[in-house]
């Protein structure tokens, strides 16, 4: 029997340059894995390949050398160990992230937590191509957000609360904006330099500012054979039902006018800037 | 600032980050509990960051002065001993 090898890929397994021996591409949600899933995968990496595995750029796991035959029993040990196969090819890619604000002080979102739910949503979705969600707890960007086709960076929103202000002056040097100024004691914020990063807030001694938590998106990143650095073309998102309307927007958007093998970026700029904003800012809207 | 009664100073322009927030943590453990320290930083860096670092060690941060001359005065209370 021939073997398929575009249902192979499909349920992670890429096939190497040795005849009859894939790398099996696991499913990976923020870049975290358990204990557990990390002992079973050393089990199958020492059992059936060839006692390795590669991290890859996306943050994923692949187990190299695993051989044709042994597909099936390789899936049954790994679900025994909670982990499964992962994907590629024309579907929605492992969905990365930083460890964000459950973690790390400079987080503005809980990037984990929002990971699990855009796999949950889009996870191995068939598409005209391939397509890759990336999430970032802050300006820092450490996870890139705008090289992916729908990036999602994490920010505050501020508002200074002049009651409990002691007027210290330490948020207008932790700005690296320059967007805050205090004249004669009263704290104004240029909102055109404000780019969400939450270091006034942060460093407030006396927690000063009403905050809403929320996310700035970028559409159209790629860093493969194009680059490109995916554009925000819409204002600060502040509740995470608004955030995945949009997203279940750009995604309708890219099925509905894609063409095969056309990432979204190319999608948008065929079908236009323009049309493609207005469906955004319909979903941004409500 | 007149307002505040300085116990004592520190002068962490001599140094980079993280030298900066470590200089200034060691001057607080000299302190007691409620006594105010002045930590006189550079402008940039030290100014943007020491101040968060200080909060998130949970010391009180009163005022930060301009010296006018490429540096700052931050005038912190110890909290805890």
């Amino acid at each position: 029997m021939a073997v398929d090898y575009s249902t192979l890929k499909k349920g992670g397994f890429m096939r190497q340059k040795q005849k009859n021996n894939f790398s099996l591409r696991l499913r990976v949600v923020g870049g975290n894995l358990t204990a557990k899933q990390l002992a079973k995968i050393a089990e199958v990496a020492e059992k059936f390949g060839d006692g390795y595995v590669h991290l890859t750029s996306r943050q994923s796991v692949e187990i190299p050398f695993i051989k044709l035959d042994d597909i099936d029993e390789v899936k049954n040990a790994l679900a025994e160990g909670d982990v499964q196969p992962g994907v590629c090819g024309p579907r929605v890619r492992t969905i990365t992230a930083c460890q964000g604000q459950a973690i790390c002080p400079s987080g503005c979102i809980d990037t984990y937590a929002l990971a699990k739910e855009l796999d949950e949503r889009y996870f191995a979705r068939e598409l005209p191509h391939k397509f890759k969600f990336g999430i970032t707890g802050c300006q820092n960007n450490c996870l890139k957000a705008e090289e992916n086709d729908l990036g999602i960076k994490g920010g505050i929103q501020v508002k200074w609360r002049e009651k409990e202000c002691i007027g210290c002056g330490v948020c207008e040097k932790a700005c690296r904006k320059g967007a805050i100024s205090i004249k004669d004691g009263k704290i104004e914020i240029d909102d055109g330099k404000c780019n969400f990063c939450g270091r006034c807030c942060k460093s407030c001694p006396v927690d000063a500012w009403d905050t809403v938590h929320g996310y700035i998106v970028s559409f159209g990143g790629l860093f493969g054979n194009s680059i490109n650095k995916g554009e925000t073309i819409i204002p600060f998102i502040e509740d995470k039902e608004k955030l995945f309307a949009i997203c279940d927007a750009a995604i309708h958007f890219f099925e509905d006018n894609a063409k095969s093998g056309e990432r979204f970026k190319f999608t948008v700029d065929r079908v236009g800037k323009e049309k493609f904003k207005e469906v955004i800012m319909e979903a941004y809207n409500g | 600032m007149a307002e505040f009664i300085i116990d004592d100073t520190v002068d962490i322009t001599d140094v980079v980050c993280p030298t900066t927030f470590v200089k200034a943590k060691v001057a607080l453990e000299e302190l007691d509990d409620g006594q105010i320290l002045s930590i006189r930083m550079n402008d940039g860096e030290p100014v943007q960051n020491v101040p968060r670092s200080i909060k998130e060690e949970g010391h009180q941060i009163l005022k930060l002065t301009d010296n006018g001359d490429g540096t700052y005065n931050l005038i912190v209370k110890k909290v805890g001993d």
